[in-house]
């Protein structure tokens, strides 16, 4: 019952991804994914792993893109895909990972009800956000969302002793995206925009 | 028997008479938010009273459609409330299917009234009727995508020998009420259709954020400007079939969030919950800004991937 | 049978009677009275002929049951047969084409009768029109491969001529041509098609039994081929996506009556091909031993693509253009694909054992078609008197003719109402039933099949939506509101003695919608008969036709009472305006004082909102000087929305093979010496070939 609200909240929080108008609302939501993906675990009996994922996911990775933002202050004024082709295609992305549900050869028993689709959901979402918006932070926003589809789809291939290393897996991508956010910092300052179309007057 | 027999044909009564005072509520309710006093709450009674006691001006290039639209608007809202089931009470016009009739009554309602203002020749009502054209055609499949997912979740449930007769179709079973009790019982889905269903209600009785009831600037309006022309018993029609719509749509959301009750409890909360959809759509005409027109088709594609995607999770869970 | 055979005997005779004539009138020109006379004998022929046609094919049994009516005649050819097979399915597909050949050859002799000798030559114009109709019936009865492409090519080839009757007009002979293409592109697909069907079994006659076991040994490969082939084929003809590009062309240019014929008979039996072809080579599994099985469910997915294609390309179209025959032509595109998404719907369901799907699917899209023949008919002809009257069909130069000609803009606006499905109406019930079809997809086994059937539902909302907003555009443009130009405000009203014979299709709109029962009872025979099904879905789809017909009756019931309502509602008004002031007044301009009737809203215009979504596949372009600086030179704004597919796609390829034809011509040189060279490489080739 719980788990089942979860999930849906997790696909309804995809798509409302898709939509959201501005930064601000994508660190949101990203937050609420991970709190999401915390609960999720907590209800799968991961307890320490629930609380770490809640705490990294849920507070402090948002709390970092929320300062970057902040640092950098700039509103998204451009994207390549307008709203509503974005949240079109993640219905379709929807879809999609239900065909393959149907169409893949899983253990049965090994993904609760609608796990695997919501996981490649959340893959895809992440992956349209990386394509469809124009700004890097809104770009590492979208990595961070496809990382947490590949998170939920390693969610129930792990057995307890597991857990450390995906301890270590989270650290990594933390240090990851917090270079990441350092280093988008001092693009900022040094170049005063963040739109990746301009990284092409950066080639020979 | 002849005790239930009665019932419908009341309850359709009490919305006849009450949809006025809908609209009277919202309007209170903006009030009240504005920091003013407002009207009184029956003033919408009096406008059509007043209205039925005039005379009429008529345009000079205006031919049946402008005449006779109003009743077509009229009568074809009539008749799509009187195919709601009302307080949980299936109509007696309902049958397997009917709600494709009735949204498409609703559709007549909307054609009739485009043509009517088309047939003035004047520049505003022709920018009306192109923008409620437009917006209706965007509002269709949302509507339609919000009653499929009733009707497949009826289906799943099986209460009902659906398979032999296609009672899953008719809104006297979508509507009956189990809607609110199976998103408690994992069909979270459901939330949506409610959602999606505001936004609509929003939509086609032209609400704040899609259109402004109250505007006067002829050039942002879609729904009042297209009855400019319309005067005395006529207009009196058109603002009593735009109540009547606002109530098929605050009636549809109440259906969905009142459980299967006793007939008086039901009816109750049922009218209740109407009152309070009104008070929502007051509240989000107070905090919102109308807008811009290029941006209300991405409102409508919205309530459509709500709805869309209600309807997946409705079929997989 | 014996009404048919009648029916075709007349059009036979008095297609040779009328062609003796126009090879006269050829050789000496006709005086003015000749002219007339033939006008007034081919027209009576064609009605006489399609008078006893409708009688017999109303009359006939509909129940699906019931034996089919055969005939075997005398063919003379070493080849084939002429064997004739009249059952429900045939006779539902004659019923447009008789009914709509009756009152198009009376609306086509009124409007042809002032026609002059010397510019048209009206007994060939007759010819064609009863060839037409014969093809058509025979078409819609054959039982025979042979026979049916003969029938087949005499109904693609007439139109040519019809279509080409005012040829001195260069766009005119243009369309023509683009139809003639099109229509042989269709019939080299549909050769493709009986030629395979033929090697596979060995024999050329059309009944499923004897073909099963040819087809069974031929294998699964072979016959899904043949249905890709037929389909290609079939759909040319119905126009749809991206074989639509002649009718677009073809309508504006023929004379009314031919538009309608064309857009609400002959199109149909694109669709009759491809039913046939899925009980040809699928039909019921298990019901003739040996045959391949119940079709494959990717046909049902295929026709299902094609379909919403189809109708959202036509619709988007429909809504681009600014001329109101070539926007008829683009519905009548949407609505083929309607019908093409019926069919799949009810192959999917006939394929994953869903009866309602499948018995709704197949009774939507023979409903709708019925339908269709009947308000695109009306459409089309009342699009004609506009013609005559105002002598435009420009929307942007029209505007206020409900005053000018009442009568017309009143059938013009039951058949606006029809088409676009609203309830008291015909449109309303084809489309409720294809609705619902779709709707029990949610039963249907499979989640792609559920969501693959509701989520093409939303899309046909969606259309039914733009539908709506076509033909309030269409309507109110043309009809309503103040004349934009002298073309609108000159307008002469046509007599009721010219338009007398649209008021049966306008009654069939009505009546569709009134008496809806009685229309989906006639259909579901023909459904049952066309749906390959057998066994125990047979019998659900039994249940379903008599479950879902008090839907029909309750739907008739509401179109009388908002019949009435309506009624009273107006004679409410009257009564409460009985005695006050009603005055005419100016319409009120917002305080703008010099207003002209150029200001109100054009076609353009009216359809922007939606362009501005749906561009990409609208496809407006404008032209014309943009206004620029302080003193600004005079500027113009146009609109137009060519055919992509054509322009794009079909013109470049056609170009292609043009360019390679000509590199062919190297070889053709005209020197005597190296053509000796030819032949004696060839015979070398052929040595070498032989002794291998």
């Amino acid at each position: 019952m719980f788990f089942a609200n979860v999930i849906f909240l997790l696909l309804l929080n995809d798509l409302f991804l898709l939509a959201a108008p501005g930064v601000t609302w994508l660190i949101r939501l990203t937050a609420f994914q991970g709190v999401l993906l915390g609960s999720l675990l907590f209800d799968m009996d991961h307890a320490l792993l629930g609380a770490a994922v809640l705490g990294i996911k849920g507070i402090l990775l948002p709390v970092l893109l929320a300062r970057t933002y902040k640092h950098i202050g700039r509103r998204e004024k451009t994207r390549h895909l307008n709203h509503a082709i974005a949240v079109l295609m993640g219905v379709l992305g929807l879809v999609f990972s239900l065909w393959l549900e149907n169409r893949m050869d899983l253990m049965p028993g090994l993904f609760p009800d609608l796990l695997f689709p919501a996981a490649i959901t959340t893959l895809f979402c992440g992956l349209i956000l990386v394509v469809g918006r124009a700004t890097a932070l809104s770009q590492v926003i979208g990595y961070l969302v496809a990382e947490n589809g590949i998170f939920l789809l390693g969610a129930p291939l792990m057995a307890a002793g597991a857990i450390w290393f995906e301890l270590a897996l989270l650290l990594d991508i933390f240090v990851a995206v917090f270079v990441m956010g350092i280093a988008i910092g001092h693009i900022g300052e040094k170049f005063e925009s963040m739109d990746t179309a301009r990284f092409r007057s950066l080639r020979d | 028997m002849t005790e239930d027999f009665w019932i419908f044909p009341a309850q359709f009564l009490l919305s006849l008479l009450l949809a006025p005072f809908l609209t009277g509520i919202i309007n209170r309710v903006k009030a009240i938010a504005a920091g003013r006093h407002g009207k009184p709450l029956l003033q919408c009674y009096y406008d059509i009273w007043r209205l039925c006691r005039k005379g009429e001006v008529i345009s000079e290039s205006a031919s049946w459609p402008f005449l006779l639209g109003p009743s077509i608007v009229l009568g074809s809202g009539l008749l799509a409330l009187a195919m709601l089931p009302l307080g949980g009470f299936a109509s007696p016009l309902g049958f397997a299917g009917d709600f494709i009739l009735a949204a498409y009554l609703l559709g007549l309602g909307r054609f009739a009234l485009m043509l009517a203002a088309l047939d003035t020749g004047s520049a505003f009502e022709g920018m009306g009727a192109s923008r409620e054209a437009a917006f209706g055609a965007l509002a269709e499949p949302a509507l339609f995508l919000a009653f499929l997912v009733l009707s497949s979740t009826c289906l799943d449930l099986g209460h009902y020998s659906t398979r032999q007769t296609g009672q899953a179709f008719s809104l006297g079973v979508m509507f009956h009420g189990q809607a609110a009790l199976s998103w408690l019982h994992g069909k979270p889905e459901l939330v949506i259709v409610p959602l999606a269903l505001f936004i609509l209600l929003l939509a086609e009785n032209c609400r704040i954020p899609v259109d402004d009831p109250n505007t006067h600037l002829e050039l942002t309006m879609i729904h009042e400007v297209m009855i400019l022309d319309q005067s005395g018993p006529s207009l009196a029609m058109l603002i009593y079939a735009a109540c009547l719509k606002l109530w098929f749509f605050a009636a549809l959301v109440a259906a969905l969030v009142v459980p299967p009750l006793p007939f008086w409890a039901g009816t109750g909360l049922w009218l209740f919950a109407v009152m309070v959809v009104g008070i929502l759509v007051g509240i989000v005409e107070s905090v919102m800004a109308r807008l811009r027109m290029r941006r209300v088709p991405h409102l409508l594609g919205m309530a459509c991937a709500l709805a869309a995607f209600a309807l997946i999770l409705a079929q997989v869970s | 049978m014996t009404f048919y055979l009648a029916s075709v005997a007349i059009l036979l005779l008095a297609a040779l009677t009328m062609g003796v004539w126009a090879i006269a009138f050829t050789l000496t020109p006709p005086k003015r009275r000749q002219n007339r006379r033939s006008n007034l004998c081919g027209s009576t022929a064609a009605a006489l002929a399609c008078l006893i046609g409708f009688a017999g094919m109303a009359a006939g049994p509909w129940d699906f049951a019931s034996l089919p009516e055969t005939a075997n005649l005398a063919w003379g050819l070493p080849f084939g047969g002429f064997a004739l097979l009249l059952d429900p399915v045939s006779r539902i597909f004659l019923l447009p084409v008789f009914g709509l050949g009756f009152v198009c050859a009376l609306s086509g002799s009124i409007a042809l009768r002032h026609e002059r000798a010397s510019e048209h030559n009206i007994a060939a114009h007759w010819f064609f029109y009863l060839l037409l109709l014969l093809g058509m019936a025979l078409v819609a009865c054959a039982a025979d491969a042979i026979l049916f492409l003969l029938a087949w090519e005499i109904m693609s080839l007439s139109p040519f001529f019809l279509i080409d009757f005012n040829d001195r007009d260069s766009t005119v002979r243009d369309a023509s041509w683009t139809y003639l293409v099109a229509a042989h592109l269709g019939a080299v697909f549909l050769l493709a098609f009986f030629v395979g069907l033929w090697q596979a079994t060995g024999i050329t006659s059309l009944n499923p039994a004897a073909l099963a076991p040819g087809l069974a040994d031929a294998g699964t490969g072979v016959v899904s081929l043949l249905f890709i082939l037929a389909v290609a084929g079939f759909g040319a003809k119905a126009g749809i996506a991206p074989m639509h590009v002649w009718l677009p062309d073809a309508h504006p240019a023929a004379p009314s009556h031919i538009s309608a014929l064309l857009s609400g008979a002959m199109i149909n039996l694109g669709l009759y091909g491809v039913i046939r072809t899925i009980s040809l080579l699928a039909g019921p599994a298990g019901s003739i031993p040996g045959i391949i099985g119940a079709a494959p469910a990717w046909w049902g997915w295929l026709l299902l693509l094609i379909g919403l294609c189809t109708a959202l390309v036509g619709i988007l179209k429909a809504l681009a253009q600014g001329n109101l025959k070539r926007m008829l032509a683009y519905s009548s595109v949407e609505n083929m694909g309607l019908m093409f998404t019926a069919l799949g719907c009810g192959l999917l369901g006939a394929s994953c054992g869903d009866a309602w799907a499948a018995f709704l699917g197949f009774s939507g899209a023979l409903l709708h078609m019925l339908n269709h023949a009947g308000f695109k008919g009306l459409l089309f002809l009342c699009a004609g008197e506009v013609l005559h009257s105002a002598g435009t069909l420009r929307m942007e130069l029209l505007g206020g003719l409900q005053k000018r000609m009442p009568l017309t803009g009143c059938l013009f606006a039951l058949g606006a109402f029809s088409i676009a499905c609203l309830p008291p109406f015909s449109g309303f019930t084809g489309e409720f039933a294809i609705f619902v079809g779709l709707a029990n997809g949610a039963s249907a086994q499979g989640v792609e099949q559920q969501l693959g059937l509701l989520l093409s539902l939303g899309l046909l909302a969606l259309v039914s939506g733009l539908a709506c907003a076509l033909y309030v555009k269409a309507y109110g443009m043309v009809f309503l509101g103040r004349p934009r130009t002298g073309f609108a405000a000159n307008a002469h009203a046509p007599g009721l003695a010219a338009i007398w014979p649209l008021l049966i299709p306008a009654a069939a709109c009505v009546a569709g919608g009134l008496l809806a029962p009685l229309f989906f009872r006639i259909v579901s025979g023909p459904a049952l008969g066309a749906a390959p099904l057998a066994g125990e879905l047979l019998d659900e789809c039994l249940v379903a036709a008599t479950a879902i017909l008090p839907s029909f009756w309750h739907i008739a019931l509401l179109g009388w009472l908002v019949a009435i309502a309506v009624t009273g509602l107006w004679l409410a008004r009257k009564r409460l305006l009985a005695g006050r002031s009603v005055r005419i007044c100016e319409t009120w301009g917002c305080g703008y004082q010099a207003s002209s009737a150029r200001i109100q809203y054009s076609e353009g215009s009216f359809s922007e909102p939606l362009a501005r979504l749906f561009n990409p596949v609208m496809g407006i372009v404008r032209h014309g000087e943009p206004v620029s600086g302080v003193f600004p030179k005079p500027s113009s704004l146009g609109l137009s929305a060519p055919d992509r597919v054509k322009d794009l796609l079909l013109t470049p390829l056609f170009e292609g093979i043009e360019w390679l034809c000509n590199a062919c011509k190297i070889i053709q040189h005209g020197k005597i010496n190296l053509y000796i060279l030819y032949i004696i490489a060839t015979v070398v080739c052929l040595l070498i070939w032989g002794l291998k």
